[in-house]
């Protein structure tokens, strides 16, 4: 009665096997590492890129420990970190000759240090949350009254247009907090001017108002296009941030939407953080300007003295360029910027949307400058660079601006993606910060595994001094549980925090439980004069019906923690969720089928070690308790 | 080896009204520490700033102090962490200093007048962020407790279900009391662990009901006091090696863990030992209260129709 089928040990077998393969790259440590990724989206790190990093190395002198290409990038990795620093700085000056335009980012990283065929099993060491490896952690609001605020502000002007192209008479536009007034002296023009407004604005919500002599027309923002707006502004703030962040050279940056207004933003391993801040802070804008190309005033702006209302920026690419102080157009009336090609000549070209107030003032601006030069500045911390300055044809009416010319298809796209995310589409606010140094990390990784060590060594103990056999196949399967459970943390690359540690051993301590039922339960039916081979069914079989409920309630407890728990309770939560489950499996599973393979053979079993037994009624004259 | 020898069921039911007396004194006592003293309350959950910084030598506090009276800070904490070396500095919110900064004012203070420190950890929370934190631990809390309570009575029955959440609220509230008296710092960890600990203890009272309904079922004749002593005297060391070996963990963590663990354990500590005692004290004598027996174990046996008495038909 107390043997598996086949199946089952195999079943056994195989997950202690896939449970020891994964849990198996956490033991050899991490080497040092460069990792060359691209900084631009137009930029793909491919075989060339690894070649190229190759090649410097080479020349340099520097043996590199393998190599490797994947979707981040390709990471190299080295013997020490004095060879991981001074290969970093080849690489650097490799693959970014201008330092002032970075084409590729060139971090430092650790690479797990597992050999190659674990890593093509997917098989990688725990992720480690930054209070275990150091680092940075924001948690930014995105203010989405600002959002709308700036949306609304930029539809008055559009109202205002849209009236005076219709010709009809009103008495003022204002923005009253989340709404925009419009007032009118009569009933009739009011009536005209819902209808025009409504054709051209589907986003705003009319109401009609009287106020005495006064007509109003009331609008406010739809529901769905306050979201769509929120969406939009939260999408392109992550987008700039990605950006930024690829900057400041970092590995791994984890960078997320969280909830409907708030970003996440994680580096690992950045101890600067008020240059963190500062990069991730940063406003850049766009501004379009006049070109000065009167003949000789470049050469005389470059001697040292501009011509009045003039000064110089610097193209992309390095030409000097004499631009008016007067700004035409600024980045907020820019709705969107994507890359394309011109329809006639087939040429890579980027389309940019205005807004209509800004439509009005690009016709009428180009319509006086036909033949002129425009320039198209993306100014950052008060420092501004002409992004490209095109001639233009004719008069552009209609807010749809197209810039071509002497460009390729991933300028075109780098150009578009910087009009699109130079800038934040709502202001941010850093909510919660969190910075660990990495002496703190590692100083908690090793107070997490010596807790988890001795108590695991108590537990170990008494079990076995209190259950003898019965003992050793429970603190087996609690190994198992604990092997299980690392590798399912592994290969679900859950991220690995010190609560999450302190709940690896409280799930240690905790699945101990099931065992001590059953072995309790087997005691129990001896002690009652069951034969010992029935003793040991009818104990797990009694035994797991408790087994299950106590695990579901605790279980309710983990589910609720991961739902409504964030930061620390999360992790805690995920660690003690997968424990629960592993415990289970473990505890009745395999701790069975050891007992089996050790005491269901024998047919005549006429003791098993699970301990002294005492009867009541037997010899208890030793008085003990 | 057995530690438990037991003769004869434990007569626990005997000294039940006693028991219930010692719990609601305790429970009255921590509900009054709780509102006397009140929490203390991390950073996570009132906002605010939370510095560590090292020391190669140990620190000098009063140092640290006037450091940050003279760069303009007010109503600073300054304590030790852990060890002599390690310092915390806690700041409140304040909406006219710009947040964001504050770390690096902090230590560029500490540079000038307490030098030699290296910044270990800074946490900066937001006031919103805060507020949300403890709406959704309390939140977390409420969903747990129904959760349970519609398991517990649905695989049992809703006298244990009801006995089972008021016996573990007990825990948890103790728990609390003890936070609040000694005014240990209660952070989102400590949250974690009472939860924790209430899953914990909820399993518990279900090991010693799960017997009680198994008793219920094979041995008639017992009254309902016989059958509950007679359920916790043959878990009882099930439930003393079961916490034992728990709590040997706990230990570990008390004492390896380090200051960021240490509350945690401390909390779960406590749980534990109020979880052996409320489920097996506290639990049992309230489904008792609440009228438990054998009827409600049993399936009534179908009535067929036209039966007599007896159940013959003819």
């Amino acid at each position: 009665m107390n043997r598996y089928p086949l199946w089952k040990y195999i079943t056994v077998a195989i997950a202690l096997v896939l449970g020891f393969v994964y849990t198996l790259p956490n033991f050899f440590g991490e080497s040092p590492a460069v990792q060359v990724s691209s900084a631009k989206a137009t930029i793909k790190v491919d075989d060339k890129a690894r070649s190229r990093v190759e090649e410097a190395l080479k020349t340099a002198g520097i043996t590199h420990d393998g190599m490797q290409l994947d979707f981040n990038g390709v990471k190299t990795r080295f013997k020490d970190t004095d060879t991981q620093l001074k290969a970093k700085d080849v690489l650097e000056k490799a693959f970014n000759p201008d330092a002032s335009d970075p084409q590729y980012v060139v971090a430092l990283n650790l690479l797990a240090a597992s050999p190659q065929w674990l890593t093509s099993l997917h098989a990688l060491p725990m992720y480690l949350g930054l209070d275990l490896r150091g680092g940075v952690h924001f948690l930014l609001q995105v203010d989405m009254k600002g959002a709308l605020t700036k949306r609304l502000d930029s539809t008055s002007a559009d109202l205002r247009t849209v009236l005076r192209d219709k010709n009809l008479r009103h008495a003022g536009v204002n923005r009253e907090g989340d709404r925009l007034v419009v007032k009118f002296r009569d009933q009739e023009t009011r009536d005209k001017a819902r209808n025009a407004i409504a054709d051209s604005q589907p986003d705003l919500l009319l109401t009609e108002q009287a106020d005495g002599s006064e007509f109003k027309l009331t609008a406010t923002l739809k529901p769905e296009a306050q979201k769509r707006i929120g969406e939009f502004a939260i999408k392109q703030n992550i987008t700039t941030l990605h950006n930024r962040i690829n900057e400041l050279g970092v590995a791994e940056p984890v960078i997320q939407q969280q909830g409907t207004d708030r970003i996440v933003v994680q580096l690992p391993g950045v101890q600067d953080t008020a240059k963190a801040k500062d990069i991730l802070g940063r406003t850049a804008t766009l501004e379009i300007r006049m070109v000065d190309d009167s003949p000789g005033a470049l050469e005389a702006a470059l001697a040292g003295n501009a011509p009045f209302g003039t000064e110089v920026y610097n193209e992309r690419g390095g030409q000097p360029l004499l631009v008016k102080k007067q700004v035409v157009l600024t980045g907020d009336r820019l709705t969107d910027a994507q890359p394309g090609f011109d329809s006639q000549t087939q040429e890579a070209a980027v389309h940019l949307t205005l807004d209509s107030a800004g439509a009005r003032i690009f016709k009428d601006v180009t319509r006086e400058n036909v033949n002129k030069r425009m320039a198209i500045l993306l100014i950052e911390k008060g420092k501004g660079e002409v992004v490209t300055a095109p001639v233009i044809r004719t008069e552009i009416g209609g807010g749809r601006v197209q810039i071509s010319g002497r460009m390729t298809t991933s300028e075109a796209n780098d150009t578009a993606l910087l009009l699109r995310a130079g800038s934040l589409a709502a202001p941010m606010d850093i909510v919660e910060e969190r910075t660990i140094g990495p002496s703190l990390g590692a100083d908690n990784i090793q107070k997490g595994f010596h807790s988890t060590l001795w108590g695991f060594a108590a537990i170990a103990l008494f079990m076995i001094v209190y259950y003898q056999i019965f003992g050793v196949v429970s603190v087996l399967a609690l190994g198992a549980n604990l092997l299980f459970l690392i590798a399912l943390l592994s290969l679900l690359q859950a991220t690995l925090t010190l609560p999450g540690i302190a709940a690896i051993a409280l799930a240690l301590g905790m699945a101990i439980d099931s065992n001590v039922l059953i072995n309790e339960r087997v005691r129990e039916e001896l002690r009652n004069g069951m034969p010992p081979q029935a003793a040991i069914s009818e104990g797990y079989e009694r035994a797991f019906g408790t087994i299950l409920d106590s695990n579901v309630t605790t279980l309710i407890v983990g589910l609720m923690l991961l739902i409504f728990g964030s930061g620390p309770v999360r992790g805690f939560a995920v660690v003690h969720c997968l424990g629960i489950l592993t415990s289970i499996f473990s505890s009745v599973v395999v701790s069975r089928a050891l007992i089996n393979l050790i005491y269901g053979r024998q047919k005549k079993l006429a003791k098993v070690a699970i301990g002294q037994l005492w009867k009541p009624g037997a010899a208890t004259t030793n008085g003990q308790k | 080896m057995e530690f438990f020898r037991i003769h004869k069921d434990i007569p626990f039911m005997r000294h039940a009204l006693t028991f219930n007396v010692i719990s609601l004194v305790t429970f009255v006592l921590a509900v009054v520490f709780l509102f006397t003293k009140g929490l203390h309350l991390s950073v996570e959950f009132t906002g605010g700033t939370l510095i560590e910084t090292h020391y190669e030598q140990t620190a000098d506090l009063e140092k640290v102090r006037n450091a940050l009276g003279k760069a303009g800070f007010s109503d600073y904490a300054v304590q030790n962490f852990g060890s002599s070396q390690d310092v915390m500095i806690r700041l409140p919110l304040k909406s006219e200093q710009n947040s964001n900064q504050i770390g690096e004012a902090v230590m560029k203070a500490l540079e000038a007048d307490a030098p030699g420190s290296e910044l270990r950890r800074v946490e900066f929370v937001g006031p919103q962020v805060g507020k949300e934190l403890a709406e959704n631990g309390a939140m977390a809390l409420l969903l747990v407790i129904i959760g349970i309570v519609i398991y517990l009575a649905f695989r049992f029955e809703w006298r244990f279900s009801v006995s089972a959440i008021i016996a573990n609220l007990h825990d948890v509230v103790i728990i609390l009391g003890f936070f609040a008296f000694f005014q240990w710092e209660f952070s989102l960890s400590v949250l974690a662990a009472i939860l924790a600990v209430l899953g914990y203890s909820v399993n518990e009272s279900v090991v010693v009901f799960d017997r009680v309904r198994e008793t219920f079922k094979s041995k008639r004749g017992l009254s309902t006091p016989e059958v509950l002593d007679h359920a916790i005297t043959s878990t009882i060391s099930r439930t003393i090696i079961t916490h034992g070996c728990t709590q040997m963990m706990v230990l570990s963590m008390l004492v390896f863990g380090g200051e960021t663990l240490h509350y945690f354990a401390m909390a779960l500590t406590i749980g534990i030992c109020f979880g052996i005692y409320s489920s097996v004290l506290v639990a049992s004598p309230l489904v008792m209260w609440l009228g438990v027996s054998r009827e409600q174990f049993i399936k009534p046996k179908k009535v067929i129709e036209g039966a007599n008495e007896d159940g013959a038909v003819v």
